[in-house]
């Protein structure tokens, strides 16, 4: 169809009642792009994707798709979703149910062509009470995709699938991607936004705390931290040691995100022999996200 | 109607008739009580009117009752499940929705009459061809209310707590109404009777014997049951997907 405009959120923002869901998030999304949420649990990465859907309506903000409304965008049939949790309606077969979803769109994939796409042949005929649980996300994609879409939203798809279900579900996922759709997903894996996006949008705490290239997040947040008490040393000094991708300063201490830590901590301790009570951490996701998110870093973000 | 709206009607239906419990609330209970009762019994009379057609009509009301307050067990299942949020990005609208889940709810529940009409017509029940259309009429009429009550249960309750819960409403509606036999011909059972929209329910077949409508109280009881349960269900139904919002 050739969309110039893509997904555009701006401002958004969301709480329930005391709890601040997303806070002013901003992303620009072309049209052809594969782009990865990620973000720990808690993140908002939901509560985004609600109200890029119209599912939530933002307190702020406002959400735009190919130019249009979300009513209007799904209207149109351009949007497909799998939410983020969510069962199949018992007393049909797969085929059955397939085809009862398509006949609600305008210009659909045809039902064959889209179980295959999902995988879903070999189980078109069971009834969809009798699907374990890899086999209801498979029916899960086909009902999200059925009406041809142009975004395709995925919501955490992979939880819950063992490996070789996630890899099968991924092939399909790129087969039509490959079509020159836009694909969202929201994920809390690393390794999966690394391997199946072209650009990681990370979201900690509500707000966007990275956007780029996936080998640049991944280099910023799959490599170590190193945390030092080093008063009066600006984190800009720090940024030029070898191996380091990030330095902050909290109060006396000073946090180091590298992507060679080992190379960081040499020149760390020659250059500044004072720095004392060294600590070297693994950034696991989580932790890397907390650091990037501390409420000390907020300084600049606002 | 469009041709996708019907398309997922005809589907919606196809779900509903594999269910076990529509099989067995709607049609093996009603149908098997009805010869029960009636089968041994077929030469007297209740409140005047022949005993097969008082438990036709009886068992025919309460196999419809539970044929459309139904419709509650399975909106109950969709939000449970998330599949109305899945719904909800697509483009069938949220009256197109209720208009397939009232439409399969009153399908179920002609299936349901026209099972008890036959077995009806095998213990002798015999009446004109205008009267069987009277009667059948005065009941979807009288089905109305049900509906909504199953789709204000549906908005309220657990998947659950709905299958006991509407076992236990429609129950206690036939057993007031007079399904199972009147209650008296006054006193003050009979004016809890003669409120509820389930005891006009039971009348349609001895208006159709009279050849008369239900008289104005029915009306007014189908009526003021519709328009409450109606506004409470919107209530519900609000809360519900505001929740969500």
């Amino acid at each position: 169809m050739g969309f110039t405009a893509g997904i555009e959120l701006e401002n958004l923002s969301k709480s329930y009642g005391p709890v601040q869901a997303v806070r002013g998030v901003d992303v620009s999304i072309a049209a052809g792009e594969i782009v990865a949420l990620l973000g720990p649990n808690g993140a908002g990465k939901s509560t985004t994707i609600d109200m890029l859907l119209g599912l939530t309506r933002p307190d702020r903000g406002s959400v735009s798709v190919f130019g249009l409304e979300p009513a209007a965008a799904i209207d149109r049939g351009l949007v497909g979703a799998m939410l983020q949790s969510g069962a199949l309606i018992r007393d049909l077969t797969v085929r059955e149910l397939v085809t009862m979803m398509a006949a609600l769109y305008p210009s659909p994939f045809t039902v064959d062509e889209v179980l295959t796409l999902a995988g879903c042949t070999p189980i078109a005929d069971r009834r969809t009470q009798k699907l374990s649980g890899g086999q209801t996300q498979r029916v899960r994609f086909a009902v999200a995709a059925v009406s041809n879409p142009e975004l395709l939203v995925l919501d955490e798809p992979t939880a819950a699938m063992d490996v070789e279900a996630r890899h099968g579900f991924w092939v399909s996922m790129r087969a039509f991607a490959a079509r020159g759709k836009t694909v969202l997903f929201a994920t809390h894996y690393l390794e999966e936004a690394d391997a199946y996006a072209d650009r990681i949008v990370l979201m900690a705490a509500g707000r966007i705390v990275a956007d780029g290239p996936a080998t640049e997040i991944k280099a910023r947040v799959g490599g170590r931290i190193i945390r030092a008490t080093l008063p009066g040393v600006a984190p800009a000094e720090l940024l030029a040691l070898p191996g380091v991708t990030g330095a902050e300063s909290r109060g006396e201490a000073v946090v180091l995100t590298c992507a060679d830590s080992d190379a960081a901590l040499r020149a760390l301790l020659s250059a500044y022999p004072a720095a004392r009570d060294l600590e070297v951490k693994g950034a696991g996701l989580e932790q890397a996200f907390l650091e990037l998110t501390a409420p000390t870093t907020e300084v600049d973000g606002l | 109607m469009s041709r996708g709206a019907a398309t997922y009607t005809r589907y919606e239906l196809l779900r509903t008739l594999r269910s076990t419990r529509f099989f067995l609330f709607s049609l093996v209970f009603p149908l098997l009580l009805f010869y029960l009762i009636a089968g041994g019994n077929r030469h007297q009379r209740v409140q005047g009117i022949p005993l097969p057609l008082y438990f036709m009509t009886g068992m025919a009301a309460w196999g419809s009752m539970m044929a459309v307050v139904s419709t509650g067990a399975r909106i109950s299942g969709e939000r449970q499940t998330g599949w109305n949020r899945q719904l909800r990005i697509t483009p069938l609208s949220v009256s197109a929705y209720f208009r397939a889940k009232v439409l399969t709810g009153y399908l179920m529940a002609l299936l349901s009459i026209a099972l008890l009409y036959t077995a009806g017509l095998t213990l002798g029940v015999h009446l004109s061809p205008a009267k069987w259309l009277t009667m059948t009429a005065l009941i979807l009429v009288g089905l109305v209310p049900f509906n909504v009550l199953g789709i204000l249960l549906g908005h309220l309750l657990s998947t659950d707590a709905i299958g006991p819960a509407m076992g236990g409403i429609v129950s206690l509606f036939a057993l007031l109404g007079g399904v199972w036999g009147p209650l008296g011909d006054k006193g003050f059972l009979h004016d809890v009777s003669q409120s509820l929209p389930s005891y006009w329910l039971v009348q349609a077949g001895r208006s159709a014997l009279g050849g008369d409508l239900w008289p104005g109280r029915g009306w007014l009881v189908v009526g003021l049951w519709t328009a409450v349960l109606f506004r409470l269900a919107a209530r519900a139904y609000r809360r519900d997907t505001q929740r969500q919002m």
